[in-house]
């Protein structure tokens, strides 16, 4: 069992576990019980694999980019997560719960947004399932991403606006949570990424395993050695990141960078950079890291990209920072921004705001040369043409 | 035996009234006056709620007391501070509820040590699993002589409350429904057949029910089945009145009146 993946009692190093009141804890321990059983059941794997096969359209491919390559001097590889069906790695983790769902016997579906791929990940997959979906999301949130909302309530999905704190991510995940105490018995909470108790951040985590899973037979293809020298992914919760991750954490020649959101900078006081400005504590059912005051109380986050908005990370990240696995860097809005610019201009490729994150940290490396470099590009920038519109003046 | 033990033993026929409010709401300095007063108009334990930002357990009014309460300064240091005269003015139990975070920032054990200094009997925090408990934090609850409370709901198996029962040293929580607070119980059979379900387990612990209970009618159909119940959102949205001061002992009275006989 390697050190970096969740233990019995739920815990990576020391974050984790299922911080949860009683009205949860028949769902989560239900969940618990059954979820590796059913995800390894034959049934669900067929069905997991021919949908992502022919519903998503995966595997997704892994594309050199060449000028981005000699613009950095290394051979910068994109895992093109944004040419899944819906526009982002979210559906990978939707599509395994929602079979999750049913084999629960679960009728309706709710779930938190913050860019709004998650939420149009879920109503895709209820419409999918012909199952009832409910989506919270933040009232800032769904000003931000208006194209998103639209999709969700085209394919049926009731979208109920977070009004509490700062109108985002957390609270939507709030209302969620509270939604779940609510409705004990028939519903089941596709959390979107790897947060949540336990056993929704290594289930999440599986889902996403795809990710690297697929990178590695594809680097072998193509370069003759199944792991790169860099693995980079944006953070806001950490889903994409654990799934570029997974199949890499035993394999110390790779290494790690999760890049977090430094909204307006790292110390401006509008800022995701959970890491960096973050302590121990428990932030929706689990022991990570998060911003917080002495008091204990959650600090808003600012990011201005609505799916890296998020006041903590989940238990794995907070576990591969700690034990040093995984370096933790950031990106302002103003970099991240740029590097989008840069993706689109060199490559013909608009990616989200919420991958842009990932990319501006190559400004910040230097390369031997003949290094490879694999980028999550988590999602693409449909849904931003708004924000990179408003940001460029085009 | 603590205050909560002996409240239990000595009115054990009684419908005892418990209720909840937020410290530092409406005012940072209203906490001790107001339980001064919910004590003379006839509570007969007092749970102060400490805020958080997050409150997923919490329906509206108490989400809303926790954001005034957080923006008029309070934080565990201050209630503590606040309540280091508590016991000279106040003589029923009194127990603190809140979530787990700013008691983890605070630290555990000196939570614990500041709730005997200054005389509180027992804490509520809902989403502290037992697991947690058990494994980590059992002991300094107990070498502090805090008892700590669980919740039971209709979805808790037998065996879990049979658990809960075990670890449990003041009264366990019965929640009349699975839902966030500030819900009105809902007169059903089901929920009469859940409460004679509890009451039949015969536990060693007293029962007291919570969440929904807003109305005389509610206090008095959770107390045909349980020791107690616990009124928590209908007090708070009390507070939020001009003049509610006034307001409180008549508030207690329309619930205790019917429910004492007289
Ligand atoms: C395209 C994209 N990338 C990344 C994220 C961040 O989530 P996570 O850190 O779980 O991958 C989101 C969240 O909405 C997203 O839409």
């Amino acid at each position: 069992m390697s050190e970096y993946q969740v233990n019995e009692k739920g815990y990576y190093g020391d974050f984790g576990g299922a911080y949860i009141p009683e009205m949860l804890y028949p769902n989560v321990e239900e969940l618990r019980q059954q979820y590796i059983a059913i995800i390894q059941s034959e049934g669900f794997k067929q069905e997991f694999d021919q949908l992502l096969r022919d519903y998503v359209g995966r595997p997704s491919p892994l594309y050199l980019a060449k000028r981005l390559s000699e613009r950095y001097g290394a051979n910068i590889f994109l895992k093109r997560e944004d040419l899944n069906h819906t526009g982002a790695h979210k559906i990978n983790n939707t599509i395994g719960q929602i079979l999750l769902a049913e084999r629960l016997g679960k009728r309706r579906i709710i779930a938190e947004t913050g860019a709004g791929q998650h939420g149009v990940a879920t109503a895709t997959v209820c419409a999918l399932k012909g199952l009832q979906c409910v989506v919270y999301m933040g009232a800032v949130d769904i000003e931000r991403q208006a194209p998103n909302v639209a999709r969700m309530k085209m394919m049926g999905a009731e979208v109920i606006a977070a009004e509490s704190g700062s109108k985002t991510l957390k609270d939507a995940t709030n209302e969620a949570l509270r939604d779940w105490i609510n409705n004990p018995v028939d519903t089941h909470y596709i959390i979107g990424s790897v947060v949540g108790p336990h056993p929704y951040p290594d289930m999440v985590a599986r889902f996403q395993s795809i990710i690297s899973a697929e990178t590695r037979k594809q680097l072998q293809e193509k370069t003759g050695i199944e792991t790169p020298d860099y693995a980079l992914a944006c953070v806001g919760g950490g889903s994409n990141a654990a799934g570029m991750f997974y199949h890499f954490l035993d394999e110390p020649s790779v290494k790690l960078i999760a890049v977090e959101a430094a909204g307006k900078g790292v110390y401006s006081g509008e800022s995701a950079a959970t890491t960096l400005l973050g302590r121990e504590g428990v932030l929706h059912g689990s022991r990570s890291i998060l911003m917080q005051t002495d008091d204990g109380q959650v600090i808003e986050p600012y990011s201005i990209s609505a799916g890296l908005d998020y006041p903590g990370i989940g238990p794995q990240h907070a576990w591969l920072y700690k034990s040093g696995r995984a370096t933790y860097a950031s990106a302002t809005d103003d970099e991240a921004m740029q590097a989008g610019l840069l993706l689109t201009q060199l490559e013909g490729i608009i990616p989200a705001i919420e991958s842009a994150h990932a990319l501006a940290q190559l400004e910040k490396m230097t390369f031997k040369g003949d290094e490879n470099v694999v980028i999550c590009l988590s999602g693409r920038g449909d849904k931003d043409l708004d924000n990179y519109m408003k940001y460029f003046g085009f | 035996m603590n205050r909560i033990n002996e409240l239990f033993a000595n009115e054990g026929n009684k419908r005892i009234l418990s209720i909840y409010y937020t410290a530092g709401y409406p005012t940072l300095n209203s906490t001790l006056a107001i339980a001064e007063t919910l004590e003379k108009s006839g509570a007969d334990f007092l749970e102060i709620g400490f805020p958080y930002s997050d409150p997923v357990a919490d329906g509206p009014v108490i989400q809303h007391s926790s954001e005034v309460a957080l923006r008029n300064g309070m934080t565990l240091q201050v209630l503590f501070d606040q309540l280091a005269g508590l016991r000279r003015h106040i003589s029923i139990p009194v127990l603190l509820m809140g979530y787990v975070n700013p008691v983890l920032q605070y630290g555990v054990e000196r939570f614990c040590e500041s709730c005997k200094a200054v005389g509180v009997d027992g804490v509520i925090v809902p989403d502290l699993p037992m697991y947690e408990y058990e494994e980590r934090y059992q002991e300094v609850f107990e070498a502090n002589g805090v008892s700590n409370i669980f919740l039971v709901t209709p979805q808790t198996s037998e065996e879990r409350i049979r658990k809960i029962d075990g670890l449990s040293t003041g009264f366990i929580y019965l929640l009349s429904s699975s839902a966030t607070t500030g819900k009105n119980l809902a007169v059903s059979e089901d929920t009469a057949a859940y409460f004679s379900r509890i009451r039949n387990l015969n536990l060693k612990n007293p029962v007291v029910v919570g969440f929904g209970i807003s109305s005389r009618d509610a206090f008095m159909r959770a107390t045909d089945y349980a020791a107690g119940a616990i009124v928590g959102s209908a007090f708070v949205r009390l507070l939020s009145e001009s003049n509610y001061e006034k307001k409180i002992p008549a508030f207690i009275h329309q619930l205790k009146e019917i429910a004492d006989g007289y």
